[in-house]
């Protein structure tokens, strides 16, 4: 069999572009896409002439601070057909967000658009070492959920042969990833956590697998958690970011580097702003990160506020791409709790119970007991954890509790609460109850 | 032949259990034997009722999680020994209880015992086998 040196790009022309050519292709693309919207999308040119700006005023990238934010809210108050910038006919798939703080976003997508998609997550795979000789195992969730869509489209592009697992069924994943010998694995990092703890558990290691890289994102994860996922499925463990909003996964991605995710910034534009005042801030400054889509067409996105805190880079990359590179998400800018010294997001508590099949409703308690700070959960108990058996139940129990510690990094203590006795409200649900404020 | 055992989560919280006990008194379903498992913030109770699958819609309809198991009902003499001569046949035939519980029976001089086992069919054998006579799903009716 011929040796082929393995690509070190799936787009080389874009993704190591020099950075005045992405400059003027970035300023090209915005102005198209500005009058795309204005042209389209009442509830964009209304937002705009509020801010007494028309495309005209739009003549290169330097101008994106003119436009306005684009929030959370928005995306609300225009469900489910408000923002959408092509007729209906034109639209080809729609993914959806879970909804569970508040009204889902459904995202359109144009035959176009998932191509686009389809491009950055086969780039993220070619970063990942990922080739047409990789076996790609896509455990993420299929269906209105992104993940499984855009990774498994992304497999496709750059040749893989694809095994659509979706999630759960541990059992079959772990015998997919031994009998096909899966050599890229694509799922969240607490899924790859747990596969590898029960491969652990059956006895085996890092040589009974052929697995070589995983692609983990969709949550927020640690440096640590990076290690134990490597170490014990004996594999590199790459980052990957996304939004629905923005397609889906592979807005950014790791490199062989893992310092941080390359943004695609061919298709999407990252700001840092001061999530207070709205200005927006310089690169290295910690902050909210704001993407502005450059080519959709069906759901473009113009200077969207994500609420995540983290810090733009553009520097030198050994992998030879000149996109600059996010830090990883430190959450969300609005619902960071300190317990104990340590940042804890309601999200990573809501992963956690979702990746162990609990519902995502759930109350956090923070006390302040003998100066030592307590965190409380209280969590509804659902028929697919429920078992007549007390021990069945509390094995259960235990191994959401160590879950949640190997995501926190700090105790958490679970209560078992009935179905639906913990509050649910339309909007922004209320999670968090800190006592600590009361003393 | 087993008898159909409803298994309800109960929330450590005062009036739970009664909560639970009235929507089945609602329903007119009569409980003919129960116990109940608990940890400090919830418990497991579980019950054999008259009426198994009106119990099960009465309660999941109210919102509760519940499981449904069949379990082995076996009849034995109300007097010293009895109890420990069926462990004794489980025992010996290798067969783990994963828990139990006993009532009365309306029938003078004979109870009956709750036995969930991890193989109702290889316990229900090892049992006949011995002569360990099993209630039926009508004889809880």
């Amino acid at each position: 069999m011929p040796m082929i040196a393995p690509k070190r790009y799936y787009q080389p022309e874009r993704e190591t572009m020099p950075a005045e050519q992405l400059r003027e292709l970035q300023s090209r693309l915005l102005v198209e896409q500005v009058r795309h919207v204005w042209d389209n999308v009442p509830y964009y040119r209304d937002l705009m002439e509020k801010k007494g700006v028309t495309p005209d005023d739009i003549h290169g990238i330097d101008d994106i601070s003119k436009l306005p934010f684009l929030s959370k809210a928005d995306l609300r108050d225009a469900y489910p057909y408000g923002l959408l910038a092509e007729p209906l006919e034109k639209c080809v798939r729609i993914h959806s967000t879970s909804g569970t703080t508040g009204r889902r976003v459904v995202a359109f997508y144009t035959q176009e658009d998932i191509d686009l998609w389809e491009d950055c997550c086969a780039r993220a795979i070619v970063a990942a070492g990922g080739s047409a000789e990789d076996v790609c195992q896509v455990s993420y969730g299929y269906g209105l959920f992104t993940g499984g869509a855009g990774l498994d489209g992304g497999s496709h592009k750059v040749g893989c042969l694809t095994i659509p697992t979706s999630s759960g069924s541990t059992e079959r994943q772990i015998m997919f990833l031994q009998d096909l010998g899966a050599t890229i694995l694509c799922c969240t990092p607490s899924y790859a956590a747990y596969l590898g703890e029960t491969m652990k558990e059956k006895g085996m290691g890092p040589d009974d697998i052929p697995l070589k890289a995983g692609i983990f994102g969709a949550e927020a994860w640690t440096e640590e958690m990076r290690r134990d996922i490597e170490n014990t499925m004996g594999i590199k463990a790459y980052d990957i970011y996304g939004l629905t909003e923005l397609s889906g996964p592979g807005v950014s991605f790791e490199c062989e580097a893992q310092s941080g995710m390359h943004i695609n910034e061919d298709h999407f534009y990252a700001e840092i702003i001061d999530p207070n005042t709205g200005e927006v801030l310089p690169e290295g400054t910690k902050g909210e990160l704001v993407f502005t889509s450059l080519d959709k067409k069906a759901f473009p996105m113009i200077r969207y506020r994500t609420r995540d805190i983290c810090v733009l880079r553009r520097e030198k990359c050994s992998c030879g791409r000149t996109f600059l590179k996010m830090a990883k998400p430190m959450g969300r800018s609005d619902d960071m709790l300190i317990v104990k010294g340590v940042n804890v997001f309601p999200s990573q508590i809501e992963t956690v119970l979702l990746n162990m099949g609990y519902q995502a409703n759930y109350l956090i308690t923070v006390d302040r007991v003998n100066n030592s700070d307590t965190l409380d959960i209280d969590v509804e108990m659902t028929p697919e954890m429920f078992s007549d058996n007390l021990s069945v139940i509390s094995k259960r129990e235990k191994e959401l509790v160590n879950a949640l510690k190997g995501m926190l990094g700090i105790y958490a203590r679970v209560h078992l609460v009935s179905p639906k006795s913990i509050t649910r409200s339309e909007g922004k649900a209320v999670r968090v109850i800190d006592k600590r404020k009361l003393v | 032949m087993t008898v159909n055992q409803i298994s309800v989560f109960v929330e450590n919280k005062s009036g739970a259990l009664a909560q639970i006990t009235s929507e089945l008194s609602n329903a007119g379903v009569n409980m003919r034997a129960l116990s109940i498992a608990e940890t400090q913030d919830f418990g497991v109770l579980r019950f054999i009722a008259d009426n198994d699958r009106k119990a099960a819609f009465v309660l999941s309809d109210a919102g509760y999680v519940l499981s449904v198991t069949p379990v082995l009902a076996v009849v034995i003499k109300d007097e010293p020994g009895s109890f420990a001569r069926t462990l004794r046949i489980l025992a010996d035939a290798g067969i783990d209880v994963e828990y139990t519980y006993a009532f009365l029976t309306p029938r003078p001089g004979t109870a009956c015992m709750i036995f969930r086992v991890p193989d109702n069919d290889a316990a229900e054998k090892v049992l006949t086998d011995a002569g360990v006579k099993l209630a039926s799903k009508e004889e809880m009716a």
